[in-house]
């Protein structure tokens, strides 16, 4: 049998079979609708949960924008300073960092489909659910109990097949979101420990740091570098013009500190 | 006929086209057999298009069955293959 038959046939049983069936059939109705109300506020939560992760990606995505700003900011600085060193570190977190916003905004991408998907599941349950509503009523009305089951019949599995496809597409945004949602908490927390923002920590954690530089890609750090030496050149002949570092940033540290830093570094 | 792909909504499609969905569908359900990737996403994607190009939006606040029900544009080949055992279809 060919695949639409057999995926039709073993979906309907399922959603049939899902149906709450009382000794009265009309009242099988007002569970039915009961049952009906309760996906339609779940596939509304649907969307309000991926919206909210839908936003969480995006403020990410700025912050570590943010934070790759300022380590091409170190980066330049510490080249007109003659530290390749810290300009180096400066690169690997950046690369690091650019390879995360990537991922960050495909999944900001699947999130919107995901969003998108459910806000229109949402409205076409919400127009069948109207329907079987008027259905019910009419049903009540006018038919006895044994009447009214052919009626009752045609109209739940009408509408179980509608439920099971959005009950289907909740599920596939649940677990779509769980994932991204175990990422987003880990992003969250590199971005608490400021381990993404400052090159100058170099001793902060060594874990982190050969995290980071698993993460980047070291052809283009080295195409960076490169290009940030041919560039700052003729500025570092003249370097009592870069004397006033701001606090916080890499030319803030005390000397000893860079020391450590450049030990530190020569390996990797 | 009214053909439902999960996940988008059913869709009114003209007896006369059927036959060209019935082709996708043995492209489709080769592929599945074969466990070929690639092929089963071309397959699948022909198919929902053949669905699409052919059909019309079912009325919305209709509560008819559909006659076909195809799986979701972004299904894999696992799920698909799951969609096609007892368990796998509808959760709860």
């Amino acid at each position: 049998m060919s695949i639409m038959k057999r995926i039709s046939l073993i979906f309907r049983s399922k959603a049939n079979k899902a149906l709450d069936r009382a000794e009265d059939p009309r009242e099988t109705l007002d569970y039915s609708y009961q049952r009906q109300l309760d996906l339609l506020s779940k596939v509304r939560r649907g969307v309000a949960d991926v919206a909210t992760s839908r936003k969480r990606v995006e403020l990410q995505v700025v912050q570590l924008e943010q934070q790759s700003a300022k380590l091409q900011d170190q980066a330049e600085k510490a080249i007109q300073m003659g530290r390749e060193d810290l300009a180096r570190e400066a690169l690997t977190r950046k690369s690091g960092l650019n390879g995360q916003i990537t991922e960050l905004k495909a999944q900001h991408a699947q999130l919107q489909g995901e969003e998108e998907k459910l806000t229109l599941a949402q409205q076409r349950l919400q127009a069948k659910v109207e329907a079987f509503r008027t259905r019910k009523e009419t049903i009540k009305a006018t038919y006895t109990a044994a009447e009214a089951q052919t009626r009752i019949n045609e109209a739940m599995s009408g509408i179980g097949e509608e439920m099971g496809d959005v009950g289907m597409a909740i599920q596939r945004a649940e677990d779509k979101t769980a994932q991204m949602q175990a990422r987003a908490g880990a992003i969250d927390e590199l971005i608490a420990s400021g381990a993404l923002d400052d090159a100058s920590a170099i001793n902060a954690g060594d874990d982190i740091t050969r995290e980071l530089e698993a993460m980047s890609s070291q052809a283009d750090v080295e195409l960076e570098l490169a290009r940030l030496k041919g560039t700052a050149i003729p500025a570092a002949q003249q370097p009592e013009a870069i004397e006033a570092p701001e606090p916080g940033e890499i030319l803030a540290e005390e000397p000893a500190k860079q020391e450590a830093a450049s030990d530190a570094t020569k390996d990797a | 006929m009214i053909v439902r792909i999960l996940g988008e909504g059913q869709f009114d499609v003209a007896e006369h086209a059927l036959d060209r969905l019935n082709e996708l569908d043995a492209t489709l359900e080769a592929a599945v057999e074969a466990g070929d990737e690639a092929a089963f996403a071309g397959a699948l994607a022909a198919l929902l298009d053949g669905v699409r190009t052919a059909g019309v939006a079912h009325p919305l606040d209709s509560l008819d069955d559909s006659d076909l029900i195809l799986p979701p544009s972004d299904a894999t080949l696992d799920q698909v293959r799951q969609m096609l055992t007892e368990d796998g279809l509808i959760p709860g």
